[in-house]
């Protein structure tokens, strides 16, 4: 298989140089592009050897502008917020929070990897978050795995059933009243961000 | 031998009268200047002020024929300029030109003021329109200025050709020789008990691979025996007074609590001490060994004469030791009595040589030193490799065995932003050296972490070379975490480094016996204090700050303090030495030349004013105001003043004030400044 | 900061009626016997855990805002608003969306303007606690000490804090060897063993979806066994759950046949301050916990 960076020689009119600005311009992205390339976030990140790109790479193609190849990749969706990176890094790049927003635009631009369950988990995450305020575990999971792979459903069962006879199954946890319009709706102030951030 | 000379004048100088003919000179400074300030316009706007009689414009007035026009115009039997303001730059870069060029031409060098439109107005706003009515508000101020400047002189004060260095390192020694070879007489003080350094303490040295001491201590002993060399080692600088060409300055010598006159450097007592084992940890070997309370550092310690710890000498200590050293000492030099010394010294100049410091890793806790056995400093690795170390010269862990398996960790308190954001410059050669010397001794496999591999020097590639060569590891990664568990059979018992081997692409998890931490060198904790003491200032990472970082890298903002070595930067041993002789050969300079000129922006004080409030004696930093009983008046040491101004500012009555910055003066360029704004 | 005095607000999150059911089950109790005075955050929503921030930032942070923004509408007259979120995501996502309101003008004006679109504000009262910080800052652990009724002596625990406790914005502990967690176990009689990975990620909220997580898993109960504990302890739902639910399928896939409890720290608190062990949700467990015979 051919990566696109085997090719003779990269394609500089798909690099997008606006890209790197979208992360410098939030305050917790300034420093991206004092970056050293050391390897250090690599190199302390438990999960780096199952991603396409380690930390390392995603901020030299987030410079570089290949947009998508960095959002095509599986590298936000493989990083678990340990933070390890972050605290490591010699140049203080929140590097957690860059993965974050690279996440956050593979959502919007539909380009998620094929087969990984969590841009769908983060999806249904936040539609039952719209719904009712808080998180069901039972539905999350039942939602994603209905609308990824229906055998990691039969995979999940035993742990499943278990949690079930333990109580550990808060399948009627109500959640709160949203959009009451009324103080301290949670759907008022939702629907508020997209507004004020503007 | 030289004059002292005090100055206390009250002088009379005042404008002399004549009518003031202004000549005026603009810089493009090519287009730093002219792109944003119209500087036509400008030319146009002085011409027209009063007194002015000639305004012009120039592509670069500090070159050559910049500089003959303002002489020409000085010069014309009908121009007959003899005021000059140049609008351009700051005048920290060309005042003195200009005063040397108009005094060349026949006036007084201080019939000059300058304008800076450049750092104040062309390089801090794009707008061309608000530049240029800036700059006019500038240069008016300046004409008014200029109409009220007085012809003032420099004084000249001597200078003592005695020389102050303090730190014995291979910068401090190095100036010391040369200083003392061109016969004038230096003051060399060390705080530890021998010179040496850092230096006395490595095996060999990149990238020649000479054995450290070989070519170290023939100088160390060339110091001891020189006849204009006073060497005080275990001393500190306690207090400095005086200015450039006249200091003078108190030395604590500490208590070694023996005779440093009388001590043969034996050993005699040392091996008779009470306690039969040594049990201290012995600073010279950072560690590594153990030292008894008595000791002499090295084999080739200069001065080579005994120290008592006084923490850890039970005579010291409790009052009750049957002091078995000073028994057996033949020439009766245990002295358990010694209190500390100071001496008063004078000199003219002073270098300060007091090195680095070497970065403590426990601030990096991910790679685990101090908490696992076989994580080792670069410096403890140095004592290892050194055949008069602890281990004779074997690389061995702390069973006694040898490893088989190496990591050299670089970058450790250096490049990052949680320790030191600086690169320590000389890690990356001396992890190459320490490779190979791991490797000559061990015969193991060893593994380099590196970010960059940084070469800056003479023959410093092809030890690069020489090393990849050896077949050493590379691995271009910054080593993540060195840790103790084990992922599988083979990590077992092993420290493990993990790190992105980004050259590769991979992470990698390398199991060795033995991590070895290239540690960065950070300025000494008491950087601040001595700097203080001498009037220097450090800078935000800590080292002391020179007076250009490209052009002036061992003077000091204080005249006669000069810098060298570490201490003004991590740096290896070629460049101390280089920025030793500089230093040496200013401060030769200085003394050769026999005086200093000082500024004659001093204070004064109208003795008609005064009343003998006495608040401007308090307040005077430099302790240049004194109180003359007999006629009830503040007095000025000309000498001592640095003209900051602050008895100025203070005195009720405006008794106090300044040459070249009278209250006219500053009035004048205001109200210029004030009638365009 | 003197103990028992303040009232403390409780934010449960959304697994405490869930899988880290008897994390609350154990927690409750606990801070009761001694003598800790929590009331719970009325109307609380999601703090957003790690997902809800995967799909758009400021909504994030407000979501976890309208948290502290109630708690500082409901306890209007309290100088400091302190709010205990025991589960590590929570506690994370209330004190980054708290620390970014603060120090951002930008994210700052946004969040409280979206705030106030609906009568709330955060104007910096709200604090956001840990139940370890309380415990061992406000409340003592000597005062700890005294309540032990039955020391867990002999019981061998691996103190587990996982990642989101004590980096990066943990004010209460530190990164690298954190100690607060051992230090309660002390207090209890419990030895809190050596071990090297109290600080490495299990895996968080993606350890379910695939195999290759599960060797975060196994490394870190596979040197919590090998460095001689009986247990882990967990500060955490999301570590409870991954290092509880899967050992199954970690000892089909590394070949490897230890197993070993997976327990909440506060559910052996309430061991040793003499609760029942089925009242602190320990029969919630996929091991139980056998308890050596010197207790």
């Amino acid at each position: 298989m051919t990566e696109w960076f085997e090719q003779p020689a990269i394609d500089q009119s798909r690099a997008d140089q606006n890209f790197p600005n979208e992360i410098t311009e939030k305050s917790w992205g300034e420093t991206l592009r004092s970056c050293i390339q050391c390897g250090n976030c690599t190199g302390t990140c438990p999960l780096s050897d199952i991603m396409d790109y380690g930390p390392r790479r995603i901020i030299a193609m987030i410079r570089a502008g290949f947009r998508d190849e960095v959002l095509k990749s599986n590298t936000p969706w493989i990083c678990a917020s340990c933070y390890e990176c972050t605290v490591e890094c010699p140049k203080e790049i929140k590097i957690t929070d860059v993965m974050y927003a690279l996440k956050q635009r593979a959502l919007e631009a539909g380009t998620v990897p094929a087969g990984n369950y969590n841009p769908v988990l983060a999806k249904e995450f936040f539609n039952l978050v719209m719904k009712r305020g808080r998180n069901n575990e039972v539905f999350l999971m039942m939602f994603t795995v209905l609308k990824t792979n229906w055998f990691k459903g039969l995979d999940l069962a035993p742990v499943g059933i278990k949690l079930l006879a333990q109580g550990r199954m808060p399948i009627f946890e109500a959640g709160i009243q949203m959009g009451t319009g009324k103080k301290g709706d949670l759907k008022k102030i939702l629907d508020a961000c997209e507004v004020c951030e503007n | 031998m030289y004059e002292k000379e005090i100055g206390m004048t009250t002088p009379e100088l005042k404008p002399n009268g004549e009518k003031s003919r202004i000549g005026v000179y603009i810089c493009h400074c090519g287009t730093n200047i002219a792109k944003t300030v119209d500087v036509e316009a400008l030319r146009e706007f002085a011409e027209k002020l009063p007194d002015v009689v000639a305004a012009r414009t120039y592509k670069f007035v500090c070159s050559d024929p910049g500089q003959k026009m303002i002489r020409d115009d000085i010069q014309d039997p009908d121009l007959k300029v003899n005021r000059v303001v140049f609008v351009g730059c700051t005048p920290r870069l060309h005042e003195m030109t200009f005063r040397k060029v108009i005094s060349e031409a026949g006036l007084n060098e201080y019939y000059l003021q300058v304008a800076n439109i450049r750092e104040h107005v062309s390089w801090v706003t794009p707008d061309k329109e608000e530049g240029t009515e800036k700059a006019k508000a500038l240069l008016a101020g300046a004409v008014r200025r200029v109409h009220e400047h007085e012809a003032l002189e420099q004084r000249r004060v001597p200078v003592n050709p005695d020389v102050l260095i303090v730190g014995g390192g291979i910068a401090g020694i190095t100036a010391a020789l040369t200083i003392a070879d061109a016969g004038k007489k230096v003051y060399l003080v060390e705080r530890e008990p021998s010179i040496g350094g850092y230096m006395a303490k490595f095996d060999k040295t990149f990238p020649t691979l000479d054995c450290s001491a070989c070519i170290l201590t023939p100088k160390m002993s060339s110091v001891k025996s020189h006849p204009n060399i006073t060497l005080w080692a275990y001393s500190e600088v306690a207090e400095v007074d005086g200015y450039v060409g006249n200091f003078k300055i108190k030395i604590r010598r500490k208590p070694r609590y023996v005779d440093e006159d009388t001590c043969a450097g034996c050993y005699d007592c040392v091996e008779a001490c009470v306690f039969k084992k040594p049990k201290f940890p012995d600073e010279f070997e950072v560690g590594m060994g153990l030292r008894k309370p008595i000791y002499i550092p090295f084999p080739q310690a200069t001065p080579l004469k005994a120290v008592i710890d006084p923490n850890t000498c039970l005579q010291l200590t409790t009052g009750k030791c049957k002091q078995s050293c000073a028994e057996v000492c033949s020439k009766n030099s245990i002295n358990f009595d010694q209190v500390e010394e100071i001496k008063e010294i004078e000199v003219g100049t002073v270098i300060l040589a007091t090195g680095f410091k070497a970065f403590d890793p426990v601030r990096s806790p991910e790679y685990g030193y101090g908490k696992y056995d076989n994580v080792y400093t670069s410096v403890e690795v140095e004592r290892l490799c050194n055949a008069a170390g602890p281990t004779g010269g074997n690389v061995v862990l702390r069973d006694g065995t040898t490893p088989k398996s190496i990591a050299i960790v670089h970058c450790v308190g250096s490049r990052d932003k949680k320790t030191n954001a600086w690169c320590s410059r000389a890690c990356c050669m001396y992890s190459l050296k320490l490779a190979h010397l791991v490797k000559e001794r061990t015969d193991g496999e060893v593994f380099n972490f590196y970010i960059d591999m940084r070469t800056p020097g003479k023959s410093y590639e092809e030890f690069y070379d020489k090393i990849l060569d050896e077949g050493v590891h590379f691995i271009r990664g910054r080593a993540a975490e060195v840790r103790n568990w084990a992922l599988d059979e083979a990590e077992e018992g092993k420290l493990v480094v993990r790190a992105e081997d980004s050259m590769m692409g991979v992470v990698r998890r390398i199991p060795v016996d033995m991590v070895i931490l290239s540690v960065g060198l950070e300025p000494h904790e008491d950087a601040n204090e001595v700097a203080r003491m001498f009037n220097m200032s450090c800078g935000t990472e800590g080292w002391f700050t020179e007076r250009h970082p490209k052009l002036a890298p061992v003077h000091t903002f204080t005249d006669g303090v000069f810098i060298a070595g570490a201490c003004q930067g991590p740096k290896d041993i070629p460049d101390s030495v280089s920025q030793a002789g500089a230093a040496a050969s200013e401060v030769l300079a200085l003394i050769d030349k026999g005086y200093i000129e000082l500024e004659p922006n001093t204070a004064f004080i109208d003795e008609d004013k005064c009343s003998g409030c006495h608040t401007c004696i308090a307040l005077c930093p430099y302790t240049a105001i004194s109180f003359n009983e007999e006629k009830g008046k503040a007095e000025i040491n000309e000498a001592l003043c640095k003209g900051c101004g602050t008895c100025v500012a203070a005195c009720p009555a405006g008794a106090a004030q300044q040459h070249h910055f009278t209250d006219d003066q500053i009035y004048e360029e205001i109200e210029g400044v004030l009638e365009y704004v | 900061m003197e103990g028992t005095d303040m009232k403390y607000i409780y934010y449960p999150g959304c697994s405490a009626s869930g899988t880290g059911r008897g994390y609350e089950e154990s927690t409750l109790p606990v801070f009761e016997e001694l003598g800790i005075e929590m009331v719970t955050l009325e109307d609380w929503n999601c703090c957003g855990a790690t997902a809800y921030m995967s799909v758009d930032e400021a909504k994030a942070f407000a979501l976890s805002a309208r948290n502290l923004a109630l708690a500082e509408d409901q306890f209007p007259d309290m100088d400091e608003v302190h709010i205990v979120a025991p589960c590590a995501a929570c506690y994370l996502g209330l004190l980054k969306a708290k620390k970014y309101i603060d120090t951002d003008p930008k994210i700052g004006g946004t969040i409280r303007k979206a705030l106030q679109s609906a009568e709330l504000d955060y104007t910096g009262r709200a604090k956001v606690r840990h139940p370890l910080d309380v415990l061992v800052n406000d409340y003592g652990l000597d005062k700890l000490k005294e309540k032990v009724k039955r020391p867990l002596t002999g019981l061998k625990v691996a103190a587990y804090y996982g990642c989101q406790i004590v980096r990066p914005y943990s004010d209460f502990d530190e990164g690298h060897d954190p100690q607060t967690m051992d230090q309660v176990l002390e207090v209890l009689g419990v030895e809190a063993i050596e071990w090297p990975h109290k600080t490495r990620c299990c895996g968080g909220a993606q350890t379910w979806s695939s195999d290759p997580f599960l060797e975060l898993v196994w490394i870190i109960l596979k040197d919590a066994i090998g460095s001689g504990g009986d247990a882990v302890a967990t500060a955490c739902p999301m570590c409870q759950f991954n290092l509880e639910c899967f050992q199954n399928k970690i000892r089909a896939k590394f070949d490897y046949q230890k197993k070993i409890p997976v327990v909440y720290f506060t559910q052996l608190m309430g061991l040793a301050l003499g609760i029942d062990a089925n009242k602190l949700g320990m029969n919630r467990l996929f091991e139980r916990l056998e308890l050596p015979a010197s207790v």
